[in-house]
């Protein structure tokens, strides 16, 4: 395949398309406030008007504002109908000829679109996941052309580390250098591993990738086998995610269809082959050398690091790890140019990040936030603040390997620096919302809870300690422990911080830790006073 | 292959390219206290009581998985690293049942030995005290799951040294079990060859002889009564 024959799909579509599209999302969210339902009831009313010949119905992916869904954008005017049941399916229609129309309009200027800066999610809310001509419409493949045509291997490393991106899975490694270690490694052969194991509680960010834009995870796990010299790739989806897992096949069986994935990728050299491997509801398998075994095909558990997936991974070749945001970074890096991307977000936090901004919030949804904005910005202009208007208490990043912020902090600008600072991580991009009515000590109960149930059982102080971690917050909780047992609590979190085999250990205290750190009265308050 | 020297506990110790700090401690007359590790088995970097400081290194790291480098500064007995091991092995002591004074491995225990080596006088913690089975459908073993530590070095010499991989884990977190074949009772794991390499890599009385337990031991006064009452019934 050709650069003309990828202009010339995408012309094609282009002019197929009918004068006014109406976007229903059909995402996980949307699926659930009955997206599905809505767009079929939506084709029948375009065709009960007569009018399929100026309008198309288009299932696209998530447009963001998941918590006012099912959500309908009608281009190219742009309105955006909120809240839209099936049986309004034919005033919606009847509203574009001008008749009155009851159902909930959303101000296309509102600070929750507005302050956004979409580049992994431009295209969600804007094409049909499932059909690849609607990728190529917008852009999509060329990075990977011209990479691969235009490109050494290491200049596309080049162009990643000026770009300045780091792993969105949480830990914030930069990514040129990750995949020019992958490159530099010697080995018969290397993989590619895409990290879909999106487990925290509260958040769907890549499950929204995954299911609004597969192709751009495609063209970003391509040219990280170009730049690093691999053939095979291998994305790694949790079980949970059966949506994102059938558009994925889909999206593979199309590219590979178009020549785009498979042997001789546009007419080059250049091999890679992308293969599905399901998760089996284990959250420990988001820690790479779990996820490494996982996919081998032997339980999911960790194993001590060195030596790194880089230099001996998947059956002990060098395998680059990346997760489903970082590499959706990658074709809009190579389309952009590193200096565009580094323009964007602080000195050493570059580029924009996906939040899934849930809990006690006017605005639950979806994100995607320039770097360095603050969390007031996030939490009270684009989250609208609290649902009845009292004061925010508090923010969770990072799902249970996160911490709490208190409001005190909200003008501590997001990067993975600051956000280390305050005693919280960046994490994956979960972030909720708390008011004064959360109890801080059953949340980091919940948290250690979680990771407790979680553990794969292999070290002794995630295994027991987190488990008495739990025991101890229980009796904090029920007002049966003495003051003392605070310092007991927060030893305990030390031990099991300091001397447990993966990052589910070591961070599994960061919740109790944050919470003892911010509200520690609220602990106070709980225990038996002195004798 | 060529010499490395590093200092252990300000002690300058010579050790072989690719030897692990635990060896090299060990060669140099340095305890390092461990329970997953045993000679000729692979490392699995478990228990983590054999953590180190190492200088440049803002983690501990497990000694049995860390190769020596040239100039390399570790600590093996810090009070951190002490207090840490000692709430390790307090930790194991709260999970299962560990009672020595009914144990068949009372005395030749290396969970007991670690317990005395750390230093525990007491444990802090709750006992979880959960009831764990006991399989005693082999003929010649058994496994009492209240003594299991999940060190795995029945697993690694059942796959590693005899081959066979009847030993496996199955469940996560405290819920997590070591099973024969796929979950079946040890008696009926159609591909044990009975070596008995797994009682012998055990660190506890996990894995022990039938007839050894306290529960097992009969006493036959048959022959002693012969004795006492012959001088009776010959008269």
């Amino acid at each position: 395949m050709d650069i003309s024959e990828l202009h010339a799909i995408a012309e094609r579509e282009r002019a197929r398309r009918t004068s006014i599209r109406i976007h229903c999302c059909t995402s996980s969210g949307c699926m659930a406030s009955g997206g599905v339902v809505l767009h079929e009831q939506l084709t029948k009313a375009v065709s009960a008007a007569g009018r399929q010949a100026e309008i198309e119905t288009v299932a696209v992916g998530c447009m963001g504002f998941c918590g006012l869904g099912p959500m309908v954008v009608v281009e190219p005017e742009h309105l955006i109908f909120e809240r839209v049941r099936p049986d309004q399916a034919a005033e919606l229609v009847g509203a574009l000829a001008g008749k009155p129309c009851s159902i909930e309009r959303g101000d296309p200027q509102h600070p929750f679109f507005a302050r956004q800066l979409p580049i992994v999610r431009r295209n969600g809310g804007q094409i049909n996941p499932e059909r690849i001509e609607e990728y190529i419409a917008a852009g999509g493949y060329q990075a990977l052309y011209h990479a691969v045509h235009d490109l050494e291997p290491n200049e596309v490393i080049e162009e990643l580390t000026r770009s300045g991106l780091r792993g969105r899975g949480g830990a914030g490694y930069p990514t040129g250098l990750k995949w020019a270690t992958v490159a530099k490694s010697r080995g018969e052969r290397k993989f590619v591993v895409c990290n879909g194991d999106e487990g925290d509680p509260g958040a769907f960010m890549d499950r929204s990738i995954l299911e609004s834009d597969p192709h751009l995870v495609l063209e970003g796990m391509c040219i990280a086998g170009y730049a690093v010299g691999a053939s095979q790739g291998y994305l790694y989806v949790r079980g949970e995610y059966p949506l994102a897992i059938s558009r994925l096949q889909k999206a593979i069986g199309q590219a590979r269809r178009l020549g785009i994935l498979g042997s001789q990728i546009f007419d080059t050299a250049f091999d890679f082959k992308i293969d599905i491997r399901v998760g089996a509801g284990a959250f420990v398998c988001g820690e790479e050398t779990a996820l490494i075994a996982s996919i081998e095909g032997r339980r999911g558990q960790p194993r001590p690091r060195p030596p790194y997936p880089a230099e001996q991974g998947l059956w002990g070749f060098p395998t680059l790890i990346n997760n489903v945001e970082t590499l959706a970074n990658i074709a809009p890096i190579i389309n952009g140019g590193a200096d565009w991307y580094a323009s964007i977000g602080t000195a050493q936090s570059k580029g924009t990040k996906v939040f899934a901004l849930t809990g006690k919030v006017r605005n639950t949804g979806l994100i995607e936030v320039p770097m360095g904005i603050s969390l007031r910005e996030i939490v009270e202009d684009l989250g609208g603040g609290t649902p009845d208007g009292v004061a925010v208490k508090a923010v969770q990043t990072g799902g249970p390997s996160g911490g709490c912020i208190p409001a005190s902090l909200f003008h501590t600008a997001v990067s993975y620096e600051t956000l280390a600072e305050v005693g919280s991580i960046m994490g994956s991009g979960g972030m909720v919302v708390m008011d004064a009515s959360t109890d801080m000590v059953e949340l980091a109960r919940f948290y250690v809870d979680f990771c407790m149930d979680e553990s794969c059982g292999k070290c002794i102080p995630c295994r027991v300690g987190t488990i008495q971690l739990h025991r101890l917050l229980s009796r904090i909780r029920a007002g049966e422990a003495s003051r003392a047992e605070l310092d007991d609590l927060e030893q305990l979190c030390n031990l099991v911080r300091d001397t447990s085999l993966c990052g589910l250990g070591q961070s599994a205290p960061n919740p109790v830790l944050s919470t003892l750190r911010y509200f520690r009265e609220e602990y106070e308050a709980l225990c038996q006073p002195e004798p | 292959m060529s010499a490395r020297t590093l200092t252990i506990n300000q002690t300058l110790v010579s050790a072989r390219e690719g030897e692990s700090v635990l060896e090299a401690a060990r060669d140099a007359g340095i305890t390092i206290p461990t329970l997953c590790h045993l000679d000729g088995l692979s490392e699995v970097g478990a228990c983590r009581l054999c953590l180190v400081e190492v200088a440049g290194s803002s983690r501990l790291l497990p000694a049995c998985r860390t190769t020596v480098s040239e100039g390399m500064q570790v600590q093996t007995d810090t009070p951190r690293l002490q207090e840490y091991r000692r709430a390790i092995v307090e930790l194991l002591f709260a999970e299962r049942n560990h009672v020595c004074a009914v144990c068949v491995a009372s005395g030749h225990c290396d969970l007991q030995d670690l317990a005395l080596h750390v230093g525990m006088t007491h444990v802090r913690y709750e006992y979880l005290a959960p009831s764990c089975a006991v399989d005693t459908s082999h003929p010649r073993f058994g496994i009492d799951h209240n003594r299991c530590v999940l060190c795995t070095r029945c697993v690694r010499a059942c796959d590693e040294v005899e081959g066979v991989h009847t030993w496996d884990i199955a469940g996560r977190g405290v819920a997590a079990r070591v099973i024969t074949d796929l979950n079946v009772p040890w008696g009926e794991a159609t591909s044990c060859t009975s070596c008995g390499k797994c009682l012998l890599a055990c660190p506890t009385g996990a894995i022990f002889p039938r007839g050894s337990t306290v529960a097992e031991v009969q006493r036959d006064h048959s022959s002693i009564t012969r004795i006492m009452t012959a001088r009776g019934e010959r008269w």
